[in-house]
């Protein structure tokens, strides 16, 4: 199919531990990410999360099944650059992951990694630092950012490449309240504004309602997906699976126990104050 | 309050000297400490005196920049001065109890003093001039054309970039680790050299951790953003030479020459 940008077919991911057994990160994993698509994957610590993301970027590869990102499969050795290209990552610690001592020259290093010509790395690292909001701090240094405007560098690095698809790994988990508004603002406008793929892994409940669609990871495997809205109205699973659902959601949930005729699929504080 | 250290002691500006081209910068460097150890005589030295006098005064750096950077090395060269004063032989000026004073010591001792502060005056103004960025790329490019012949001219270019771009945030993990260990009771202050050094090793070992696991996740993130070495990587700024290269570059070559004539002829 064509508007699929990243297919996993009865993926598989194992590793060897300190006594040597191996053991099972991701068990026959199956799913699809369409064109434009905006997912938001959830799990606790260990779920296979992180592991899914760099499944799809090819800095891991699987053990069984397949991973094709826009119809190439990463296994394929020589099409390796190609993946890393089309879906670009950004981690969960701002601090490492820039590698240059200014910004700009930071943005470039992606685009120059690809062999790209000069002049076009130039325009490609002023248009991704305009898209994020940086252009003011082309040639600040790196350590002097604060951890919101630092994971907003690291977003413009990746966009420089052109990508069609971004996974970030937890981008927020390390930043404050008002940081993480930043990077969430601005990983939606990418979704919206320029039309990309995102990928978010992580752990906050409140990112993943602004998601298309999400993914519950467990043990390695999907547990529940679906929309927000559909999620998180089985309030029970969720907590079932060592996750909290939004607090909104929560207290709707608390007060239809009461016995108070309420929505079971509440997101918001005013769909909550329209319905009571 | 290990923050405050700074890095390199980079004096930013926008002269002539501060614009030249790295590589010529530290080509004009590399002929300078070579012509130095030339000169035997005094009259070449009132040529890099003015060579050094100009550069400065062009370069706009407060000269008491450039006499902080003789500081540290001034103990060294007092003992030059001293060995050479003493231990050359030749024509007896004055003794000194046990020690002779000669005439040729002077001479030494003085060339050499000499010598050693032109050599640091030089440098540093290179240092001083120049970003540490400019000049990691300068150093890449100049030895580029050996990367043939094995010289890792790309890797080195890049590990210094990483320590240049991690020294800070090291820095400051350390004053973390350090304001928590104090927290605990740590003691860095007091007690003899031994305790003290002692008293190290709860602040490097989980400096030592943490480096090493930023370390895992950065070359994860430079893969991830498809580097794979030097080989086909272009580079967004392109080093340009230009008349004023040139023509500094000529006129350190007319100083070497006029260096050698006077040693040789």
């Amino acid at each position: 199919m064509k508007d699929i940008m990243i297919q996993l077919d009865n993926v598989t991911f194992e590793y060897k531990n300190y006594e040597d057994e191996n053991i099972a990160a991701l068990k026959d994993v199956t799913l699809s990410v369409r064109k434009g698509e905006f997912l938001a994957v959830l799990g606790h610590n260990g779920s296979g999360k992180s592991t899914l993301a760099k499944l799809i970027n090819a800095l891991l590869l699987p053990t069984k099944g397949k991973v094709l990102v826009k119809g190439m499969d990463t296994l394929d050795e020589d099409k390796i650059w190609d993946v890393r290209q089309a879906a670009g990552m950004v981690f969960q610690n701002p601090d490492n992951q820039l590698v240059a001592t200014i910004v700009e020259e930071d943005v470039a290093f992606g685009p120059e990694n690809q062999g790209i010509n000069p002049s076009e790395i130039r325009k490609r690292v002023d248009n991704a630092l305009e898209t994020v909001g940086m252009l003011d701090y082309i040639n600040h240094a790196p350590h002097l950012l604060s951890g919101g405007q630092k994971q907003r560098v690291a977003i413009a690095g990746v966009l420089a490449m052109m990508p069609d698809c971004i996974i970030l790994d937890e981008p927020t988990a390390m930043l404050d309240p008002s940081g993480r508004k930043e990077v969430m603002s601005t990983i939606t406008r990418l979704n919206k504004e320029e039309n990309k793929t995102i990928i978010l892994i992580t752990h906050y409940m409140d990112e993943a309602v602004q998601a298309d669609r999400i993914v519950v990871m467990s043990e390695g495997e999907v547990a529940l997906e679906g929309e927000p809205r559909e999620v998180f109205s089985r309030v029970e699973d969720i907590i079932g699976l060592g996750l909290d659902v939004p607090q909104v959601t929560e207290l709707a949930y608390k007060l239809r126990k009461e016995g108070i005729n309420v929505p079971s699929n509440i997101l918001t504080v005013e769909e909550l104050v329209m319905s009571l | 309050m290990i923050k405050n250290i700074t890095i390199g002691q980079y004096f930013p500006g926008d002269t002539i000297i501060h614009k030249l081209d790295p590589r010529i910068k530290i080509m004009i460097i590399f002929l300078f400490i070579v012509s130095l150890f030339f000169i035997n005589s005094f009259y070449p030295y009132i040529f890099v005196l003015l060579f050094v006098a100009s550069s400065i005064l062009l370069s706009k750096v407060p000269v008491k920049f450039i006499f902080k950077g003789l500081k540290p090395i001034m103990f060294i060269i007092i003992i030059t001065f001293l060995i050479n004063l003493f231990m050359t032989r030749g024509e007896i000026l004055f003794e000194l109890g046990p020690l002779d004073i000669t005439k040729e010591g002077v001479f030494h001792a003085t060339f050499m003093a000499l010598r050693l502060v032109f050599l640091v005056m030089g440098t540093s103004l290179l240092t001083l001039t120049t970003s540490p960025i400019a000049l990691t790329d300068g150093i890449e490019r100049l030895l580029n054309p050996f990367r043939k012949i094995g010289v890792p001219a790309h890797e080195l270019a890049m590990m210094m970039t990483i320590a240049l771009r991690f020294i800070p945030t090291l820095l400051e993990e350390t004053d973390k680790i350090m304001k928590a260990q104090m927290a605990r009771g740590a003691d860095f202050e007091s007690g003899n050299v031994l305790n003290r050094a002692k008293s190290l090793v709860p602040l490097l070992v989980p400096l030592f951790v943490s480096a090493f696991r930023r370390a895992d996740d950065l070359a994860m993130a430079m893969e991830a953003r498809c580097y794979r070495g030097g080989e086909n990587r272009t580079r967004m700024k392109q080093l340009k030479l230009t008349v004023r290269d040139f023509v500094s570059l000529s006129i350190m070559i007319v100083l070497m020459i006029g260096i050698l004539l006077f040693r040789f002829w």
